[in-house]
């Protein structure tokens, strides 16, 4: 029984939905990509919070759980590519963690489409802004999820 | 002040006469010399709580009801912890969680009206289940603890739901299963958290009177001790009856007709099974009805029984560990190959122990096994 899709539309409000979306990036790579966007004046979706991590091997299931607890939309988890985590295979140790996240996130009913994996490096500025506008495009689709309770759809 | 009035009085903990057996048979305190249930207490009655409540140690007691045993005036100490941390975590207190919390989020997470879960996914081919019945089967956590715990530890916990059905189907049972059955709330009401609590317990009895079920059974021993007391004992539900499924087998063992096993075993009594509920025949008479099963008992059993060292993912430290260590030795002296608990938890807890490379590894080195899935293959047909 997953999650029935939702008009993007808040009844109440009438208003566009605008997604909450958090993204942990790790300090080396991602973070820094995301740092390089910003330097480059990049044009990309604001509606997104940081949290950086030494390493996206440090983001377990709880992390990300509780994102979705406190009511996050969707939650992207990013590292740096493969061979180049500053701790050499914390992004192995990730995509692990992130599995098993998937997988409760799935149980517990959610789309699991809400949350993803990416490898962003310090240099890749413009993907960062990608990955930020596709994820944003992506869960403004499947709309507010269930426990967030600032869209009463 | 607000402790020490209702807390102190509700829980007998005024009638302590600080004799301290409590902390001589805390199995924590074995392990922790900082830790002593009397001190605690001590310290609720005449300092008013105030370093207790941001105490650390407060999310380390099992409440496992042991000292509570040995009390000569009956302080339930348990529950005085249950509500000094009510308290506490009012105040923004907490202990330390397993697993980065995981467990608990899901568990909070189930209080939201709106979730839609996904969990029967288990259900399968083999085994039969029905819309609606008049038993039903309250899964629990399984599910979840199949998602987090299945790779690591390399056993399904799963299977205890799916050797139940087939129990259960062996009765002539075709249970009903909820779709979005929530957690039972066991963990968060021993953990202070009483409105989440709450909240959980109102939307699994919605679910409960929609399925129209007048039996439910559980193979999990935190499950079993809430839904009975805590549900219908506390509420005075007369129109449900709520069994662990070891009191069903116990029952209708005549119905059985079970495969010779030879097998040497021990059993953990969970203590929510076993001094909460005071269930301790039921699990030994159904497995002892197995031809060629020989249970071997452990120095500690029934009353005198030791906690798996870790309740309500909270907490868990080296204490727990050497608990758990000494128990695992504890049953492979029993010259048993096998250890059967009745609750998943406690089986999770054992395995997590038992994993690394510990010098003491060979001591701790015996089978685990759920109460379920040794009935279920023993199951002639
Ligand atoms: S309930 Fe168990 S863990 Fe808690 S103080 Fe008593 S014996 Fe120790
Ligand atoms: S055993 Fe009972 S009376 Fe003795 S110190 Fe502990 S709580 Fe107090
Ligand atoms: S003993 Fe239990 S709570 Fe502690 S780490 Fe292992 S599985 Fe987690
Ligand atoms: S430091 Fe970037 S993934 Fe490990």
């Amino acid at each position: 029984m997953a999650e029935k899709s939702v008009k993007t539309k808040t009844k109440k409000t009438g208003k566009k939905f605008i997604p909450d979306i958090v993204a942990f990036a790790c300090n080396w790579c991602s973070y820094a990509g995301a740092d390089t966007a910003g330097v480059n004046r990049m044009q990309y979706s604001p509606n997104f919070r940081v949290i950086r991590t030494m390493c996206s091997g440090r983001v377990t299931p709880g992390f990300v759980l509780r994102a979705l607890k406190l009511g996050a939309d969707g939650v992207l988890v990013s590292g740096c590519h493969f061979g180049d985590c500053h701790y050499i295979f914390g992004n192995y140790k990730a995509v692990e963690q992130f599995e098993k996240t998937k997988k409760l996130v799935k149980t517990l009913g959610f789309d699991e489409r809400r949350i993803r994996l990416e490898w962003v490096s310090a240099a890749e500025g413009n993907r960062w802004a990608e990955v930020i506008d596709e994820f944003v495009a992506q869960i403004t689709e499947l709309g507010p999820s269930p426990l967030n309770n600032n869209h009463k759809s | 002040m607000e402790m020490a009035v209702t807390e102190l009085k509700k829980n007998k903990a005024l009638l302590c006469l600080e004799c301290g057996k409590c902390t001589a048979v805390c199995p924590i305190s074995a392990y922790d010399r900082e830790f002593s249930p009397r001190r605690m207490l001590a310290e609720g009655i005449f300092y008013g709580g105030g370093d207790l409540i941001s105490d650390k140690r407060l999310w380390s007691c099992l409440t496992c009801l042991l000292c509570s045993e040995r009390c000569p005036v009956d302080v339930r100490y348990s529950e005085y912890m249950k509500g000094v941390r009510e308290i506490a975590q009012k105040q923004g207190n907490w202990g330390e969680p397993s697993h980065g919390s995981a467990l608990l989020h899901i568990m909070e997470m189930m209080t939201a009206p709106k979730l839609n879960q996904n969990r029967t996914g288990w259900i399968n081919g083999n085994i039969k289940t029905a819309e609606k019945s008049d038993v039903l089967f309250f899964t629990g956590c399984l599910p979840y603890y199949e998602d987090f715990f299945a790779k690591d530890f390399d056993f399904h916990p799963i299977s205890i739901a799916v050797d139940t059905v087939r129990i259960l189907n062996h009765l002539k049972i075709k249970p009903a299963v909820l779709p979005n059955e929530r957690c039972c709330g066991h963990d968060l009401y021993w953990l202070g958290k009483i409105d989440e609590f709450n909240k959980l317990r109102e939307l699994n009895l919605k679910e409960f009177e929609r399925s129209e079920a007048k039996t439910i059974v559980t193979a999990c021993a935190e499950c079993a001790y809430t839904l009975k007391e805590l549900y219908v004992k506390k509420l005075g539900l007369n129109s449900i009856e709520v069994k662990h499924i070891s009191e069903l087998v116990a029952e209708n063992i005549d119905r059985f007709k079970f495969k010779d096993q030879n097998l040497k075993i021990t059993y953990q009594d969970p203590c929510r099974l076993g001094r909460h509920l005071n269930i301790y025949d039921s699990p030994r008479d159904a497995m002892k009805a197995v031809p060629g099963m020989d249970l071997n008992e452990m120095p500690h059993n029934k009353r005198g029984s030791i906690c798996c060292g870790t309740t309500n993912w909270m907490n868990c430290g080296a204490s727990s560990s050497r608990i758990q260590k000494a128990r695992l030795t504890e049953a492979k002296n029993t010259g048993a190959d096998t250890l059967v608990t009745a609750c998943p938890k406690c089986q999770i807890h054992f395995r997590c122990s038992q994993c690394g490379k510990g010098k003491d590894k060979e001591k701790t080195d015996i089978k685990l096994k759920d109460f379920t899935n040794i009935i279920a293959s023993a199951i002639d047909g």
